[in-house]
């Protein structure tokens, strides 16, 4: 694999992280946060989403005339979206059920559209279908890591078994929405006293 | 469900941003001012007081399952709630474009303080994530989507315009460096929230 691909694939995972440093896609990050399991199923449905799009953009993308190229857009991602919600439906319909609207939200998030018009719209079909993989997979991790906190200290387990000891009491806080940003704002704190080029004066 | 209760629960209890995280990219980037905010915030109040009741009245009479059982008898057990998705995309893209159109024509002064805020809401999570709760809710009426659509909007607009008001004085305050920006935003909204949750359980 030459260097420049592996650019696109490992950048957006942790240097240029489509949630903590370009700030993409928050809207539907945070709900689905509450356990693991969850997260990890949004966090898939994401990368599908964003990779199959960009790759289906970047096909088309001598052919869509500028104007409406927002509209096309939407549809190619919409489609992408009602396959994986009715796939979800008819393999995982508990874990649909908990997500609710948010699988209908990744539509609107902004990191697939935020990629289609950056990179898909401008390069090869295949380095567009490893950024928009690569995209998802990091906004996916910020996600994982969240829930990992929350599920851990919420209730006491991860993926549903028992981490923690019995005695341990869940802190109810951590399940309430508001404690998702929090937790967040720490990831963001820890990642820009490591890189410190990403500091804000 | 009483109008006033609804109207008082989509501001308060089940805020936009703090219950759902709905609109949070637009949240964040355009929340550096009151100014802006006020502007944001009133495009987003008129874009959802529309398109909500155009949805509703869609998913009523074309989408859910059943429901073009009105266009003839063979079409009564047809379900087209899979559609919902592109659907309602392109009915907030369009809507978006034609209230920008009305707006620039006949409130010219509203127009040039909104500025590139309008086009942007196509994309606002917060517009399509009120349709899909409303399909989800099944409100009896357009009524009450309306109202759910005015309270939502309403609880955005005081949630972005008390950030911007925040993150104005904001400047002025010693905040550690990496934690500059972007990460004492996200404590901040955290905060708002907890502030916000004191609502919860209130019934009227």
């Amino acid at each position: 694999m030459n260097e420049n691909l592996k650019n696109t694939l490992l950048n957006p995972i942790f240097k240029g992280n489509p949630i903590t440093v370009l700030v993409l896609g928050i809207c539907s990050a945070l709900a689905v946060t509450v356990q693991l399991k969850g997260a990890l199923v949004m966090a898939l449905s994401v990368i599908v989403v964003t990779g199959l799009s960009s790759f289906v953009i970047s096909l088309l993308r001598n052919s869509i005339p500028n104007r409406v190229r927002i509209i096309v857009q939407l549809v190619v991602v919409a489609m992408m979206v009602i396959l994986v919600d009715q796939f979800l439906r008819a393999y995982a319909y508990a874990i649909d059920k908990q997500l609710s609207v948010y699988i209908g939200l990744i539509i609107t998030n902004c990191i697939v559209m935020g990629r289609i018009e950056a990179f898909a719209l401008g390069n090869k079909p295949f380095a567009s279908l490893l950024d928009g993989l690569a995209n998802g997979a990091g906004y996916g991790l910020i996600l994982v890591i969240v829930a990992f906190f929350r599920e851990l200290l919420g209730s006491g387990t991860l993926l549903g078994f028992r981490v923690l000891p019995e005695s341990y009491i869940p802190n109810n806080l951590v399940i309430l929405p508001p404690m998702a940003l929090i937790l967040l704002g720490c990831i963001v704190w820890v990642q820009r006293a490591i890189q410190k080029d990403l500091q804000e004066d | 469900m009483d109008y006033i209760s609804l109207f008082v629960k989509s501001i308060f209890v089940d805020n936009m941003i703090f219950a759902y995280f709905l609109g949070m990219c637009s949240y964040l980037a355009v929340s550096k001012n009151v100014k802006t905010a006020n502007g944001l915030g009133i495009a987003v109040i008129l874009v959802l007081l529309i398109t909500l009741p155009v949805n509703y009245l869609l998913n009523k009479y074309v989408l859910q399952p059943g429901a073009l059982s009105w266009v003839g008898e063979s079409f009564a057990d047809v379900n087209l709630s899979f559609l919902s998705y592109i659907v309602f995309i392109a009915v907030i893209a369009a809507i978006v474009q034609v209230v920008e159109m009305v707006v620039e024509k006949f409130l010219p002064t509203l127009y040039s303080s909104l500025g590139i805020y309008l086009p942007l809401i196509a994309v606002n999570c917060a517009i399509l994530g009120g349709s899909l709760f409303m399909q989800q809710r099944e409100f009896l009426n357009v009524g009450e989507s309306a109202v759910y659509a005015l309270g939502s909007g309403i609880g955005w607009y005081l949630a972005i315009v008390a950030l911007a008001a925040i993150r104005e004085k904001m400047a002025y305050s010693h905040v550690p460096k990496p934690l500059k920006g972007l990460g004492i935003t996200f404590i901040v909204v955290g905060l708002m929230g907890v502030a916000f949750m004191s609502f919860m359980g209130i019934s009227l």
